[in-house]
């Protein structure tokens, strides 16, 4: 007789813990064939108000981290990826992807870490500049991370869209609310259980699985969102717009209507992170 | 304790008092020291359209009058939809055929040129400026033409530099951009709007504010004495609605706005449905905090630069003063020692520390506050002085007693009203500075070194001012956190707004 095997409760991460929907809602998943895979949590918005006080609690600390200490993080989430590639494999295997599309995207994946852990000590000394004034003072140009960002994943290379979104945004020191790719949410579950076992704080990285139609309009409007970042169509571009007004969110979306080579070079780099920061600048006289 | 006493002149003082001080103000008339320089106006201005006068096509005209007397300046073209079309039309047509496509080099040259020749004119200008602002002629001439002729030359040299602005990447420029600038700096708000597009590459339709056009059309004459290609530089006149067409237009692929918040998000949902991009210089309610290790005489000073400067309707104000509770009896008494001897009048002579409130709406909007701030339980205090009969005139006015929750800490006021709060820890003086929507400025006052890099860390906002207060630079970005608006004028950081990266 064979053994019937232990089938995992896919669970979102959010605020360092697994979680499942705060509405018990779900919705089936299939795997490539068609057949039933699982019940993927549903989240809606009141998940997002939990994920965005989660990112709050987190924010402080993690902004306060060396650049150094953050880089080592990231790339110990490098790490953790490439010690578990099989677990992804799988993962994104339900999705359709074929093998080598998998071994492909996780490649890329971990190698977009590295890159962006070898940003976290260098950006401000790109970014920033020391700012040659008429006048006896001295003038220096810093970022500092705007705050909880929240991103939206796109469907196409689940996995990787979503690290390309969220590692430059988490370099800085940001903290994250994502919602995963609808079609193809699997990934970023296991990615959360790799979050949980690297270095990262808990609430600096919280992954939503779900709806759009239930998120978007909550992630548009939440005050508590400083900038919303990741790719939409032009119906949700309005909606995220419009609901960013009235507290003057930065929105910084990829049109859905031009797709973005997640696997290109271009999809990375200090302008990834440069979306996500603040300029301050701070004056101070010469003299005795 | 240098709280002052109700001063009368110092005579028959009873033997033993300590002699009263000495405040300036109040025992020497000052003779009258107008600026004199011929301000050169035409009687009616047309709007500047592809290099040339252009009457607007309702026909109409709107005065512009000197705050200062209500006495009417010129007639200015009420531009409308047609107008901006037009506009846009030449703006899009000079990005295509020459400004876009010329070298960088070439339109520094024209940048250098506008630069020059705004200098060649300050002293005209300055009084221009002065007389549609009502803003007090040593700011006009020290810093609004200045800094705004400082603008342009700074750009200019960028123009053949940017592949600098954007390292690892290149950059072009995004086409026309749309810009509205308001009326507190008219002239310098064109220069910090125009010169980093053009040194881009990009074409330009700006529209002054209602209030203040002067110097816009004056400064389009300096386009036109430069020799700047036709189009590059669109200028409309108009009400708020038509500047409402120019942030809407479909040919505008970037537009930028300084103003207040209420009107930036209306802009913002007017645009929401398209992929125009997008910076916003909105207002602000400025922290002002003074430590007791703070060089008090310094801070005060700061504190009057901070809160009067320009009348108050600066969005970057020391609105707010925030001050260490073991200092501020002493401060606050220093405080009105000093603005006792603030002159406040007419806004052409040289001696006057504060002009005239720019329109009889926003006298008004001032007043109201003020009401307010009564109304709710905070000390009104003002200097005694004496206002001129005709015009808007407002005494600076500080407030004591204030809490968070009072409206006039709160909200942006845009006048010369300072509220003053009390903190006793660092930590006090950070949560009650960042208690606010807006996030453009603050300033900190201490001699401790360390304490400034933390409250300069601790502080959101885009500008922090330590031990100084109100200072501007074009090689200094500027901008906001929060609902201060988002986006950089000014230095490296501020061109990157002004163009895409390929």
């Amino acid at each position: 007789m064979t053994r019937l095997p232990i089938t995992k409760t896919p669970k979102v991460y959010v605020g360092g813990a697994f979680i499942r929907s705060e509405s018990a809602r779900t919705f089936p998943l299939q795997d490539a064939a068609g057949n039933f895979f699982a019940n993927i949590p549903q989240c809606t918005r009141k998940d997002l108000r939990n994920a965005v006080e989660a990112a709050a609690k987190a924010g402080p600390g993690w902004a306060k981290r060396t650049a150094y200490n953050r880089g080592q993080i990231i790339y110990r989430l490098a790490e953790m990826l490439e010690a578990r590639r099989a677990d992804m494999g799988d993962a994104l295997a339900v999705g359709g992807a074929t093998r080598a599309a998998a071994a492909k995207e996780i490649t890329a994946t971990i190698d977009r870490l590295i890159h962006y852990a070898g940003w976290a000590d260098k950006y401000e000394q790109v970014l920033g500049s020391v700012n040659p004034v008429a006048s006896p003072h001295f003038n220096f140009t810093v970022t500092e991370p705007m705050g909880i960002i929240g991103l939206l994943a796109p469907d196409e290379a689940p996995l990787l869209a979503l690290v390309s979104l969220l590692a430059p945004v988490i370099t800085s020191g940001n903290t994250v609310v994502a919602l995963a790719s609808t079609a193809r949410p699997y990934p970023a579950i296991v990615l959360g259980e790799m979050l949980a076992t690297s270095d990262l704080p808990g609430g600096v990285v919280n992954l939503l699985t779900g709806f759009r139609k239930d998120i978007v309009p909550t992630m548009a409007t939440h005050a508590h969102l400083r900038a919303i970042g990741g790719v939409a169509n032009a119906a949700e571009r309005h909606t995220l717009k419009l609901g960013a007004v009235e507290s003057v969110k930065r929105v910084k979306l990829h049109p859905a209507e031009e797709p973005v080579d997640w696997f290109s070079a271009k999809a990375q780099g200090l302008y990834e992170i440069r979306d996500f920061v603040e300029f301050k600048t701070t004056w101070h006289p010469i003299g005795a | 304790m240098a709280t002052p006493t109700d001063r009368k002149r110092p005579t028959l003082r009873p033997q033993g008092r300590p002699a009263p001080k000495l405040i300036f103000g109040d025992l020497w008339e000052y003779d009258p020291a107008p600026e004199t320089a011929d301000p050169k106006l035409k009687p009616r201005y047309e709007l500047f359209i592809n290099g040339r006068w252009v009457a607007p096509a309702s026909g109409r005209y709107f005065d512009s009058i000197n705050p200062a007397n209500e006495t009417k300046l010129a007639e200015f073209a009420l531009g409308g939809t047609a107008d901006v079309d037009a506009a846009y039309r030449a703006a899009q047509r000079a990005f295509t055929t020459v400004w876009g496509r010329m070298p960088g080099g070439e339109r520094a040259k024209y940048l250098f040129r506008i630069a020059r020749l705004l200098q060649d004119r300050a002293r005209e200008f300055a009084v221009a400026e002065t007389l549609d602002s009502g803003k007090p002629i040593k700011e006009s001439r020290d810093f609004d033409v200045p800094m705004a002729a400082a603008h342009f030359f700074y750009h200019a040299g960028w123009a053949d530099k940017l592949d600098y602005v954007a390292p690892g990447r290149k950059v072009a420029p995004l086409g026309v951009v749309g810009q509205v600038v308001p009326w507190n700096f008219p002239l310098l708000m064109l220069a910090w709007k125009i010169a980093p597009a053009l040194a881009m590459g990009n074409c330009v339709v700006i529209k002054p504010a209602t209030n203040t056009p002067l110097t816009a059309l004056k400064l389009a004459e300096i386009f036109q004495d430069a020799g700047l290609p036709p189009g590059v530089v669109n200028v409309i006149t108009g009400p708020g609605s038509t500047g409402g067409a120019i942030m809407a237009h479909p040919t505008a692929a970037k537009i930028a706005f300084t103003g207040s918040t209420e009107v930036g998000k209306t802009i913002m949902r007017s645009v929401a449905g398209t992929d125009k991009r997008m910076t916003m210089e909105l207002g602000g309610k400025a922290a002002n905090i003074v430590f007791d290790d703070a060089p008090l005489d310094q801070a005060v000073e700061g504190i009057v630069n901070g809160i009067f400067f320009n009348q108050g309707e600066v969005c970057c104000a020391g609105s707010r003063l925030l001050v260490q509770e073991s200092v501020a009896r002493l401060v606050v008494g220093k405080l009105r020692n000093r603005l006792r001897v603030l002159r406040v009048g007419n806004p052409l002579d040289k001696n006057t520390d504060v002009g005239a409130i720019v329109s009889r709406d926003q006298l008004n909007t001032i007043q109201a506050y003020l009401k307010a701030g009564v109304e709710e339980g905070a000390v009104m205090w003002q200097p005694p002085c004496r206002l001129p009969p005709k015009g808007f005139f407002m005494p600076p006015t500080i407030f004591t007693g204030v809490t968070q929750s009072h409206r006039i800490a709160r909200e942006e006021i845009f006048g010369p009203v300072l509220a003053i709060l009390t903190f006793r820890t660092v930590e006090e003086a950070v949560e009650k500075a960042n208690n606010t929507a807006y996030g453009l400025s603050a300033g900190v006052w201490t001699d401790k070194g360390s304490r400034i890099l933390k409250l300069s860390t601790e502080l959101k906002a885009g500008v922090i001012w330590a031990n100084t207060f109100n200072k501007f630079d074009p090689a200094s970005p500027f901008g906001g956190y929060k609902e201060s608006g988002f986006g950089r004028e000014g230095g490296r950081q501020g061109l990157l707004d002004y163009c895409k990266l390929t």
